[in-house]
């Protein structure tokens, strides 16, 4: 009763929002939402960069390269520079060392640093007058991997935020594209009732019947690599629900007085869906949105598991899963972390879209 | 009442006629305009052979004219010849996965729901006890953690770490190689099913009949009863699609747990632009979702009385 | 000793109190009838007799039965007394009755739990029941589910359940609130009948105090949670003492309208008009189209109610339908002024659509619930005055409101926030913003309490003799009838039974039909009110 002065959305956003799992969920979606939109750029790794120094790395708080490993690490660079290094040093993270050869050296050599993972570019300090010994520093590139990386070295955090935009972009494409369809013709449907409301639900009873699964699979392999066009496909596909949803809402909102009201002072159709009709359905549309976009981001990781989904270069949290299943023997970290984000994103979807679905009941508490 | 289910049952018979021409028809079109054909091999045919090829599978022919021809052989319940897999027609490729399929699909959908309503049950006598928290908690991680996900963690448990179970393999359908795959495939069923029933049955209970039956002081074992038959309604509609979609093959299941069945089929047939497997599994996997929104509405109707004769 | 003793019960929400520390008393064989309007928490207390109260209420006071406390008794043991020792039946029968089971199988449950009878046993024993609520064919009935038995049979049904043990209190919450005015009557004799043949104790709930004076020894008056007055029935009736007890029986509407003036034009005509429905079937029947109404003749003149009465599904909501071209099934001919409107399509009507406005029933459904009230009163402009600015029509529905004596600041409120009188005079200002010429009112005061009801008749009246307004004026309600209508048309089965001067049709009804009607109503007589 106390809620009485406030409109239907206000109502339903103090509901949501007094239950601690949904706020939770919502933070955790907000956070999810910004560290894919802004992370990338704050990782300090670009998503595609390929790190042939540290394939399979572990995931740690630990800074690379570990000091134990840039003696050796430069050892096998001199072994490519075709030089020896001799008396290095270490030190506020710089190296410096003396590359030595038994002819003069060539300073283009020095590239090699600045293209390994684990340093920056070398600087000549001193030069022997016969240019067979060449004084060097160079800095030492300090790179965390928090999440690890995978089998190129590539840093798996970067990948799963980078992912992330995609999973969620088609998550959101393909939902609002349901919905769009699924809007119209349901609600355009339940008005009309009669001949017309049973020819049209009869279509969308038809297209139920197609075998879901095998018709995205059909879809994906005739708009081939088009992702984007598949989710558009996947949208069409998913508005059955919404229709359905919107539809029924639509004929019992027909029944109700104040559509007949609005009928006997001449409404246009048109205005009467507009103004009545689906503002009035749209508060299981909006739960059941919500509830669909985790439903289409699972669709992406299963499409990307099975090869037919995203494609490389591109990456997404379902391609990550699926590189990650391949590779849990040896580095289960890659099928663990994406999953764990993958997981706690649909579960903050789910979550919120149930207890929205529970907050616009209209006898809520 | 049994006087009236034959005639409706044939009614609805007659409309599903309309519903499988158009998926047969969708299909076609969409297999079909798929880039890439059956022959595309990695070394390519010679332009004769492959004259050769299609002449005798029918490509040669003009669009219309296949589409008709196949129609035609499937009203006699001809699928026709498998592209991909040379001397194996498409209903032999079928009926060699589809006990695959549905002894995995069976198994699943009788575990998720002895499962889901056992605990949705539990859940809802628990609302708002810590039972009930654990459920739903249980219920998200089940609902939410994909096939992918679970099936490889599952090999590594109990496949290479514990050595309980083998990691895949059919074997003729040996039990220990049933049980991986089956609660892979049950365990998001059995969290919605949970989750379906504990909503149902608060649901009903909250009702007005069932404030009747307290008002009349039976005990809580009758009116548990009474509300568990109102509360099948939703379940029931939710097991006809699900059942359909059980049985007739999971793309993941049988691709990690390397099982013959329908669903790996169905995507190494699309892969391949095999026409007539991919046109056969859409027919077969539409029979089994009209069959089964039939056999819902059956079910409806046992339940309810309103809907038999409204 | 009483049989019941109520003590400082008090039922309280989240929101507030439903009932504040009531006490009452009843003895064995005794009717005790418990009167208020809605929200007044007289079904609350029944509910905390009971123990039937939801889960977020918080209960406290006493509640004694026979001895026995019933507040925070363990389950088992209030399983012993309620449908044992007491019963109870609910305002509406058909949601009350679980719909999967046949009604004799509901019967039977009770006797198998406390009487420990075995199934056939408690079959025989239902039969017997059906027999005493005086249901016919009882024998075919047991097997019947609720949806297949009419409102009245349903009550019965739900009685019979209520009185299988045998109880020495029964708890009527509204019993016949739901049910048409006919069997009403039946119903409230059936009651009483049992009640003198099994010495029940009986709790009577209503809002309706005039069906009290027949039913009950003493009354209690309720009014937002408080007990505000009780003593025998014949003292209330004859001295109230609280302004509460005088405005319920008070609340007949008072008045009379003022003829048709002499002369006065017909502005809306029908000849022959019927509708008739395609019939729903179930999964595996399909039912005969349903005829709703059958050649109704009827003329309206400006400033004239012609009051249309029948029980549900006698035709009278599908009349006003039709009058005001809501009804696409509708045959037969309307006319307005010298217009035919049968001939005009969508478009052609839509002009002299604001010359006829329907007002509806149900006050909380007939508003938009998203728009604002100042939005939807004048939604009818944005189609009949598109000319007008947004300011304009604002202002015009400022207007409005205050025409229909609601406060023009409120109308940028939605909705919700408005009582049920005033979301029925926010459609009144919605209707008669376009200036119309007939308004079609379809029980307009039936979802309302008595005193709102009285004030809306008051404004309709003020607003038909103002404006010249011809109302067609459809109710169950005889006593809103008498207020409200020059003729008066009664329905049944979708066919006129009788027609003629509101006050002679009343006085000295010719069909047995409309004599039973007039019966049932109770009317205070002529005069009095």
């Amino acid at each position: 009763m106390s809620a009485a002065g406030l409109s239907l959305a206000g109502r339903t956003r103090r509901r949501l929002l007094a239950d601690p799992l949904a706020r939770a969920s919502l933070a955790v979606l907000g956070l999810i939402a910004l560290a894919c939109l802004a992370g990338p750029a704050l990782t300090g790794h670009a998503a595609e960069r390929i790190a042939y120094d540290y394939p399979r790395t572990p995931p740690s708080l630990a800074v690379y390269p570990r000091p134990e490993t840039i003696v050796p690490a430069l050892e096998r660079l001199a072994l490519r520079m075709r030089v020896r290094a001799e008396d290095v040093a270490v030190a506020d993270g710089t190296v410096r060392l003396t590359l030595a050869s038994d002819r003069p050296i060539d300073e283009r050599v020095l590239t090699f640093f600045s293209r390994s993972d684990l340093f920056g570019p070398a600087a000549v300090a001193a030069r022997s007058a016969d240019g067979r010994r060449l004084a060097v520093t160079a800095p030492v590139r300090e790179t965390r991997f928090l999440l690890g990386t995978d089998a190129l070295g590539r840093d798996l955090l970067t990948r799963i935020l980078v992912g992330g935009r995609v999973s969620l972009a088609l998550g959101l494409l393909a939902t609002a594209v349901a919905l769009l369809i699924g809007v119209a013709y349901g609600a355009l449907a339940g008005y009309l009732g009669g001949a017309a409301d049973a020819a049209m639900m009869r279509l969308v009873d038809i297209l139920y019947a197609l075998p879901f699964i095998v018709f995205v699979i059909l879809l994906v392999v005739v708009f081939g690599r088009s992702v984007v066009l598949v989710f558009v496909a996947v949208g069409a596909v998913e508005w059955l629900d919404m229709a359905r949803i919107v539809r029924g809402e639509a004929l019992s909102i027909r029944r109700r007085d104040y559509v007949r009201a609005a009928e006997a002072l001449g409404v246009s159709t048109g205005a009467i869906l507009r103004r009545h009709v689906v503002p009035n359905a749209l508060g299981p549309v909006v739960a059941y949105a919500a509830l669909l976009v985790p439903k289409v981001i699972l669709l992406e990781s299963f499409l990307s598991f099975l090869g037919l989904g995203v494609q490389e270069p591109m990456t997404s949290w379902g391609v990550l899963i699926a590189e990650g299943a391949r590779s849990i023997e040896t580095s289960p970290w890659m099928l663990v972390a994406p999953a764990a984000v993958l997981v706690a994103t649909l579960a903050a979807l789910n979550l919120v879209g149930d207890r929205l679905r529970a907050a616009l009941e209209p006898g809520a508490a | 009442m049994t006087d009236a289910v034959i005639p409706f049952v044939l009614r609805r018979l007659v409309q599903a006629v309309p519903t499988l021409f158009l998926v047969v028809t969708l299909s076609f079109v969409l297999v079909r305009l798929a880039p890439g054909g059956p022959f595309d091999l990695e070394r390519p045919l010679a332009p004769s052979a492959m004259e050769n090829l299609r002449r005798v599978y029918g490509l040669d022919q003009p669009l219309p004219v296949q589409y008709a021809r196949y129609l035609g052989a499937l009203l006699t319940g001809d699928l026709g010849p498998s592209f991909s897999v040379r001397d194996l027609s498409v209903a032999e490729l079928l009926g060699r996965g589809l006990p695959v399929s549905m002894t995995l699909g069976a198994l699943a959908l009788l575990a998720a729901l002895v499962l889901g309503a056992g605990l949705g049950g539990l859940a809802a006598a628990a609302k708002g006890r810590p039972l009930d928290h654990a459920v739903t908690a249980l219920r998200t991680v089940a609902l939410t953690v994909p096939g992918f996900v679970v099936a490889p963690l599952l090999q590594i448990a109990f496949g290479l770490s514990l050595r309980w179970l083998p990691v895949g393999g059919w074997e003729g359908g040996a039990p220990a190689h049933l049980v991986l795959p089956v609660v892979t495939l049950a365990l998001p069923q059995a969290a919605a099913i949970a989750q379906l029933t504990r909503n149902a049955l608060l649901e009903v209970l909250a009702t007005q009949p069932m404030r009747t039956l307290r008002a009349l002081g039976l005990p809580r074992r009758v009116i548990a009863l009474h509300a568990l038959r109102g509360a099948a309604l939703p379940v029931i509609s939710y097991l006809g699609p699900t059942a359909a979609g059980l049985l007739t093959g999971s793309v993941v299941v049988e691709t990690i747990f390397g099982l013959p069945g329908i669903g790996r089929a169905f995507v190494d047939g699309a892969l391949n632009r095999d026409y007539t497997l991919v046109m056969g599994t859409v027919v077969l996997v539409a029979v089994f979702v009209v069959a089964f929104n039939l056999l819902v509405d059956l079910a409806y109707a046992l339940v309810d009385p309103r809907v038999r004769h409204a | 000793m009483a049989l019941l003793s109520v003590r400082g019960l008090s039922v309280a929400y989240a929101g507030g109190t439903a009932l504040d520390s009531l006490d009452l008393a009843l003895h064995r064989g005794e009717t005790l009838a418990l009167v208020g309007e809605s929200g007044s928490g007289k079904s609350q207390a029944a509910l905390a007799v009971m123990g039937l109260l939801p889960e977020a209420a918080r209960v406290s006071g006493s509640v004694r039965f026979d001895g026995t406390e019933l507040i925070g008794l363990p389950r088992p043991a209030l399983d012993r007394i309620r449908g044992a020792r007491i019963g109870m039946v609910f305002q509406e029968p058909m949601s009350a009755l679980d719909p999967l089971f046949p009604v004799g199988r509901q019967i039977a449950l009770p006797l198998q739990a406390h009487r420990g009878l075995t199934r056939a046993q408690a079959r025989a024993r239902a039969l017997d029941l059906l027999t005493l609520v005086g249901i016919r064919d009882a024998e075919r009935r047991l097997s019947a589910y609720p949806h297949e038995l009419s409102g009245g049979e349903r009550q019965r049904v739900m009685i019979a359940m209520a009185l299988a043990c045998e109880p020495d209190l029964l708890i009527a919450d509204e019993p016949t609130t739901a049910l048409d005015v006919t069997v009403q009557a039946q119903i409230l004799a059936l009651l009483a009948d049992l009640k003198a043949r099994l010495g029940l104790a009986l709790l009577f709930i209503t809002h309706d105090l005039r069906l009290v004076r027949r039913m009950a020894e003493r009354v209690a008056v309720l009014r937002a949670g408080r007990l505000v007055e009780t003593g025998p029935t014949e003292r209330i009736f004859a001295r109230p003492q609280s302004p509460e007890a005088r405005d319920l029986l008070a609340a007949e509407p008072r008045g009379r309208k003022a003829p048709v003036p002499a002369g006065a034009p017909v502005v809306m005509a029908a000849r022959g008009l019927s509708v008739s429905y395609p019939g729903r079937g179930g999964l595996f029947t399909r039912a005969a189209p349903r005829r709703a109404l059958q050649g109704i003749d009827l003329a309206l003149r400006a400033g004239q109610t012609l009051g249309v009465v029948g029980e549900s599904g006698s035709g009278k909501s599908s009349l006003g339908r039709a009058l005001v071209r809501l009804e696409p099934a509708a045959t037969g001919l309307v006319r307005f002024e010298d217009r035919d409107l049968t001939r005009l399509d969508r478009a052609g009507l839509r002009p002299l659509r604001r010359f006829f406005q329907p007002v509806f029933q149900d006050p909380y459904g007939s508003l938009s619930p998203r728009l604002s009230a100042g939005e939807i009163v004048a939604e009818g402009l944005r189609v009949h005055a598109p000319g007008l600015s947004a300011r304009e029509r604002d202002a015009r529905a400022a207007e409005a409101f205050a025409q229909v004596r609601l406060d023009p600041e409120t109308r940028h409120r939605q909705p919700h926030a408005f009582s049920g009188g005033q979301r029925q005079r926010i459609a009144i200002a919605r209707a008669i913003i376009l200036r119309p010429k007939v308004v079609v009112l379809d029980e307009p005061t039936s979802a309302l309490d008595r005193t709102v009801q009285r004030d809306i008749v008051a404004l309709l009246r003020d607003l038909q003799a103002r404006h010249g307004l011809a109302y067609l004026f459809i109710s169950h309600d005889l006593a809103v009838v008498r207020a409200l209508a020059d003729t008066v048309l009664v329905l049944r089965d979708g066919r006129e039974v009788e027609r003629g001067e509101t006050a002679a049709v009343l006085a000295r009804p010719r069909e047995a039909y409309t004599r039973a009607l007039v019966a049932a109503a109770d009317l205070a007589p002529e005069g009095q009110s």
